[in-house]
Parts: C-alpha cells; structure tokens; sequence
C-alpha cells in the first residue's frame, strides 16, 4: 500500500491538481460522450 | 442520331441502384453477410453492453493496480501516475484512426455501405482520445518539464492528429449525401495515415523534449512490471471503451441513414 491516509492519496505528493485533473478530464470526457450517444439515441426514438 | 453515356459519379450510382445481394465464396460462407448493415444492427447491440462491462472492470483494476500497488517513480515522484491514461489514450488515438482509415479504405475498395458507417462512427472517439493524449500530457508537461506545451515533433503531430479528426467529422457533415460524404472523408483518412507514422517515430526522428517509447515490441519495458501491468490493463480498459462506444454510435448511423427502411421503421416502431 502505498499511501498513509486518504489526504496522503489525494495529495499525490503535491502533485495532486495534475493527476486528477487528468482522470477528472478523463471521466468526464468519457460522461459526456455516453450522454450524447444516449440521446442521439432518444431523438431516434421521438423521431419515428 | 448520337447518343452520349452519362457517366454519373460512383456516389450517385450506387444509392440509386436496389442492394444486390452479396456474393457468396465457393465454400458457401458469406463473408459479407455481416457487411449488411441490417445484418450487424442487432451484433452491435449484442456486443457493445458486453466491451462496456469489460471496460468498467478492466477500468477498476487497472487504476487499482496504477495507484495503490505500482510504486512511486524515483524521479517523478508521484506525477507520473498520469501514464496510466495518458499512454492508454495517445495509443488509442493512433490505433483508432488507423481502424478508421481501415475501413474508409474498405468502403472504398468494396463500396459496403457498413464500412463508411463504421468509420464515422470511430471518429469522434478517436478525437476524444486525442484530446485526453493532449490533455494528460499538458498536465504531466507542466511538472516534470516546466511547461505545458512546446512545438516538438512529438506533441506537434499529435495536434495535427486531432485537426485531422476534426477535418474528417466537418467534412462528412458539410455533405448531404452520405455515401458521397463517406467517399470523401475515406480520402481524407486515407491520406491523414502518414501521420501516424510521424507521430510514432517522432521522438526517435527528432530531438524532442517527449521522452522516448518506454515500452516496445523489441525489449523488455524499462519501468516496474507492477507499472508496465496497470498500464497495459488501462490500454486493454480503453480498448474495450472504445469498441463499445463505436458500436453504440454505428448503431445510431444506422437507424438514422436507413430510418426509409421497413426494417427500421419496423424496429423503432417495437422500441415505443
């Protein structure tokens, strides 16, 4: 285990604002394609 | 009296001709049976739930593995954790568009409606990836080398690579006719290609600030196995979010290009 305490984890030994920005951007790059596929997929539905 | 044959563009021939029906090899295996886009439809669906579940798994080990097993690199501290999906996502962003460009070729060369559903599909998640490669590496440039970004060839090609993303997704919405949008956009991918090359070989080309591949099909990867192993768990995590992604969206090209098919309507219809 490589961390004492959660702060610790989230510190990321100072370099806490890039890591998680970088997941941050990640997952929600990743939220807001699903969330555009998904109602692409509706207006197909309302379409018809 | 002269007649003269008007030769209509390919584009314009083939949506006004009635499918034919696909060739059949002389062992009797239709290899094009699924090049039918009324025929993958329900693959896609079948599949796609599939590679997203595996992603999300996949997703959990790998950054399990990446943040509380791999140690902490001697020279970076623990900024270099950001490899996790910053190599993940420039890979991708290179095997995707070379997938894409694959089948723009293939749509091309056999004129199967699928294959240009396919790489419209792929582009805008490609473009995502590109853009995270870009993202990551801005926030790991900034610790490790002091800047967000330089003009080196490394970075500079993979800037070009989101550009040509972005020129493959106007270029194909510029145009009505979607058989005439895929032609064009195939060209376009099909040209883009000698970017990837570039990109690869950039840090080896040229004096770059981008450090060179930590990882290759020649030797052993020269970082901690328990690294190497969350990284390459994260690049199978994306790989599976990327399939099922593309397989959600072709699903969307296709109900949307063949909504005039009684198949579709058919399908919408049973959906209500």
């Amino acid at each position: 285990m490589n961390w004492g305490s959660a702060s610790e984890f989230f510190a990321m030994g100072g370099k806490g604002l890039y890591v998680w920005g970088s997941y941050a951007v990640t997952f929600l790059c990743i939220g807001i394609e699903l969330a555009m596929l998904a109602s692409r997929r509706r207006a197909l539905n309302k379409k018809s | 009296m002269i007649y003269i044959k008007l030769s209509l563009p390919n584009a314009l021939q083939d949506s006004a001709m009635p499918s034919a029906t696909p060739p059949t090899t002389p062992h009797g295996i239709n290899w094009f049976k699924y090049s039918s886009p009324q025929a993958f439809f329900p693959v896609a669906g079948a599949l796609a739930p599939c590679f997203a579940v595996l992603a999300a798994v996949l997703c959990v080990v790998g950054l399990y593995i990446g943040f509380f097993i791999a140690p902490n690199d001697a020279q970076q501290g623990e900024s270099y954790r950001i490899i996790f999906i910053h190599v993940p996502a420039a890979w991708m962003s290179m095997l995707i568009y070379l997938v894409m460009a694959f089948w723009a070729g293939m749509g091309l060369a056999f004129n199967t409606r699928l294959s240009g559903m396919m790489a419209t599909a792929l582009a805008p998640t490609g473009a995502m990836f590109t853009f995270l490669a870009l993202w990551t590496g801005a926030l790991w440039g900034k610790p490790t080398w002091g800047t967000w970004w330089v003009w080196d060839a490394r970075l500079t090609s993979e800037l070009l690579l989101l550009f040509l993303y972005f020129g493959f997704m106007a270029l194909q919405a510029a145009i009505d006719d979607p058989r005439r949008a895929d032609k064009a956009g195939a060209v376009l991918a099909l040209v883009g290609v000698i970017n990837i090359p570039i990109i690869y070989f950039s840090v080896q080309w040229w004096n770059t600030l981008h450090q060179g591949a930590s990882v290759s099909l020649k030797s052993a990867p020269t970082m901690a196995m328990t690294m190497f192993t969350g990284m390459m768990v994260m690049v199978f995590a994306c790989w599976a979010y990327a399939i099922a992604a593309a397989l959600w969206r072709v699903r969307c090209i296709i109900l949307e290009r063949e909504r005039r098919s009684d198949w579709v309507n058919a399908y919408l219809e049973a959906q209500k």
